[in-house]
Formats: C-alpha cells, sequence, structure tokens
C-alpha cells in the first residue's frame, strides 16, 4: 500500500503545509482518507496528497555544506546599511 | 519587483452575470482566490500579463545594476551589489512561478519577452553611465517598487500576494543599500555630490513613470480595483512615493529635478506635495520600445537565452543518462 504525503492548506490565501502522510492505494483514497484523518475540526480547506516516494529531499549529512555559507552573509539583510536616523523606516 | 500599470490588458468577459456576482462577492467578503477556483477569464487574463510582465521586470532589471558588478569601487560594495542582483533574479523566478499556476508555461512566457511581444518596466531602458546611478537605481527604483509591491501582499490572488511577501521581505536592503551609497557620495567632494545629483535628476521623472498611467488614462484601472488585484491607483502610489522620497533627498542634501515641486498642506486632506507634468510622451514611447536601451537590453536578453542552450542540453542529456538522481529520496 503507497505511501502519501499530505499537505492542508488551513485557509484560504495561505500555503499548503505538509501535516503529515497516510497509505492509500491510489490518488482518491489518499484524498478522502487525508479528509476523514487530518481535517476533522476544520484545519483546512484544501488537500493535496503527494507519493511520498515522489518527493526529493536534501541530504541530512550535507545540511552544513548546504546551509551555512548563508550565516556570514550580512549584507543580504537591511541592519547591514547604515543610514541617518531622520529617515525613519525604509 | 516592478509591476506597470497593465498595458494593454484584456479585460473582456463572457461568463453570467451570476458567475460574475458570486465572483465579485467572494473578492468583497476578503477571501483569495486559488490556482484550482474557478475565476472570469479577464481576471484570469489580466493576472496572467500583470505578474508575467512583473517577472520579465525583474529579470531585465538585473541587466542596468549587473553591468557594474566588476566594477564597484570596494568589496563591501561589490558584495551588496551581487547579492541585490542575485535577489531579482530569485523575484523573477517567484514571480514565474506563480503566473504558470495560471495555466501558462514558462517556455511561453520567455519567449514573449525574447519575441518582443511582452512589456516590462520601461525603468530599465534607461542606461547606467555612472556608479552613482546604482545608488539611485537601489533608493529610487526599488522604493518605488516597494511602494507598488506592498499592497500587492494583499492581492486577492493568493499565488501571486504569496510571492510578494517573499519579495517584500527581500526588497528592504535593496532600497537601503541604494541611499547609504549615494548618502556617502552626498558626504564626498563636489565632484562625488555632482555625481549623486546628476543621477537624481536622470532617475527621478522615470522612477515617477514607473506607477504606470495616470489614473485619467488608465482604462484597466477600475475593473483591477473593483477584483482587488490592486488596491491603489497608480496615482495614489505615486503621491506615496513622492512624499516619502522629497523628504529623503533633502535630508542629504539633494535638490529635486522639478521646479514646481513644493508641499501642500492641503492636499488630500492631510497634505502632500504637489509637482510637476510627468512627460507622458517620453513615457510611451519607451514602453513602445524606443527608450535608449530598448534595444541593448533585449539583445542581452537573447544572447544570454543562447549562451545557455547547451547547458540546458547538457542537463538534459545528463538527467536522461541518470535514471535514478544520486541523492536521498525521503521515505
Ligand atoms: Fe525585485
Ligand atoms: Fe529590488
Amino acid at each position: 500500500m503507497p505511501l502519501w504525503e499530505v499537505f492542508i492548506r488551513p485557509r484560504t490565501g495561505l500555503n499548503h503545509k505538509h501535516v503529515g502522510s497516510l497509505h492509500a492505494a491510489d490518488a482518491q483514497m489518499a484524498v478522502q482518507a487525508a479528509r476523514d484523518v487530518y481535517t476533522r475540526r476544520e484545519e483546512g480547506n484544501s488537500i493535496w496528497v503527494v507519493r511520498a516516494e515522489q518527493i526529493v529531499a536534501s541530504d541530512p549529512d550535507l545540511a552544513a555544506e548546504n546551509f551555512d555559507p548563508a550565516g556570514d552573509k550580512v549584507y543580504r539583510h537591511p541592519s547591514f546599511y547604515d543610514i541617518p536616523d531622520e529617515v525613519g523606516h525604509m | 519587483m516592478y509591476s506597470q500599470g497593465l498595458i494593454g490588458a484584456d479585460t473582456q468577459t463572457h461568463e453570467t452575470p451570476e458567475f460574475l456576482e458570486a465572483f465579485q462577492a467572494k473578492i468583497d467578503s476578503e477571501q483569495k482566490i486559488e490556482a484550482n477556483d474557478p475565476m472570469p477569464q479577464a481576471y484570469r487574463n489580466t493576472l496572467i500579463r500583470m505578474i508575467s510582465q512583473h517577472a520579465h521586470s525583474e529579470i531585465v532589471g538585473m541587466l542596468p545594476e549587473g553591468n557594474w558588478i566588476t566594477r564597484a569601487p570596494t568589496l563591501r560594495r561589490k558584495v551588496a551589489l551581487l547579492a541585490k542582483v542575485q535577489d531579482e533574479g530569485g523575484h523573477g523566478l517567484y514571480l514565474y512561478s506563480a503566473a504558470e499556476t495560471l495555466g501558462v508555461s514558462r517556455e511561453q512566457l520567455t519567449d514573449e519577452l525574447l519575441s518582443g511581444k511582452a512589456k516590462y518596466s520601461s525603468i530599465f531602458n534607461y542606461p547606467t553611465p555612472t556608479w552613482a546611478d546604482i545608488g539611485a537605481i537601489g533608493w529610487l527604483v526599488d522604493g518605488a517598487a516597494i511602494m507598488n509591491q506592498v499592497p500587492l501582499c494583499r492581492c486577492s490572488y493568493g499565488p501571486y500576494a504569496r510571492a510578494m511577501i517573499r519579495v517584500c521581505k527581500e526588497e528592504s536592503f535593496h532600497q537601503r543599500q541604494g541611499y547609504e551609497l549615494i548618502t556617502s557620495l552626498m558626504q564626498g567632494n563636489d565632484q562625488q555630490q555632482a555625481m549623486a545629483q546628476d543621477a537624481l535628476n536622470r532617475w527621478w521623472w522615470p522612477s515617477l513613470m514607473m506607477f504606470g498611467p495616470s489614473d485619467t488614462d488608465s482604462q484597466h484601472s477600475d475593473q483591477s480595483m473593483a477584483w482587488k488585484i490592486k488596491r491603489f491607483t497608480n496615482d495614489e502610489l505615486r503621491q506615496k512615493f513622492v512624499d516619502a522620497t522629497v523628504p529623503q533627498a533633502e535630508l542629504i542634501g539633494l535638490t529635486l529635478p522639478d521646479p514646481d515641486l513644493r508641499w501642500n498642506d492641503t492636499k488630500n486632506g492631510e497634505g502632500g506635495y504637489d509637482f510637476g507634468e510627468i512627460d507622458w510622451d517620453e513615457f510611451w514611447r519607451v514602453v513602445k520600445g524606443h527608450g535608449m536601451m530598448n534595444k541593448d537590453r533585449l539583445a542581452a536578453r537573447r544572447k544570454a537565452h543562447a549562451d545557455g542552450a547547451w547547458v540546458r542540453e547538457a542537463a538534459l542529456a545528463h538527467a536522461a543518462r541518470h535514471a535514478t538522481p544520486d541523492v536521498a529520496l525521503a521515505s
């Protein structure tokens, strides 16, 4: 029985967000099952399901290599730049 | 950044009055429209045109500044400019992907840009002959873009609104680095101050034109406002920009190139600047392809696309050869 990752949109206007997974025989049954288990308390108004094997994840062993380099790029942030106080918010 | 007043959008509708009424009621109750929701064809067409013009503007907008990356006077300025131009490329991607939710393909949009069929913001058809232009672009052009983009974060079309939230978060540093650059030139010698003033003289009016045609000449504004695609008219946003920017110029000793500019205590009930007439002939000339840099910008985009062809081909060939990607599979 294939595994499906489930994404729910909590409210119109927001992104779908990963909430968990479930097993189901096909896409339609996966959507129905997701509706039954993940939206019993008005958790959302739209469901996406994706076969878990279709999701490609970054390698956890490469997390430092992938994400640490952004750490010292302070010049990507507004606070790096000095502008006169009188200007206020910019 | 840089969507510009919907040049030539098709707003014909063919749906039943009941359908349109229900759609309007949904908009009026501030519910977002999502990709799979029913929507009038004209709403879809307007958004495709607006978002793709915006995306093209981000991409073409990399050219005038990219020109200066190798000539930045210090390493500090160089990393800032590099990071900014990199952001603009990312903004283009966010926007193309928002447009794709409406049923157009990336290839189609790219073809329209490269063939000259698609429009992009007129501002990028002006040249950047001096280093001060980099300051003026960050301060004024990104400043005007922010004015435009902040209300778009509340656009009725969900995917566009969410892309705008991401863009706005990144945009603030763009304006600050530009203003910091201009401020430091104004603290320099006579030549440096003159260079800053000259850049302001050249960029001020084109920046005001970024907000698009005046409300009296903009045929598509009313429907876009009713559908809450836009929250403010072109002239309202232009006024906000003038009111915010004039004090910033005066603070660092710059003079705005407009003899008619003066504070008016009673403007719109709360005070605002009166300013001179925009040269709309120039605006339309540049929009229609006759600005100083239109030909160069398109030529540069076409060359980049052609030069990148072997990379796309090689990537596809590589993918075909390695049918199983060597990355961790989630299970
Ligand atoms: Fe941008
Ligand atoms: Fe920007």
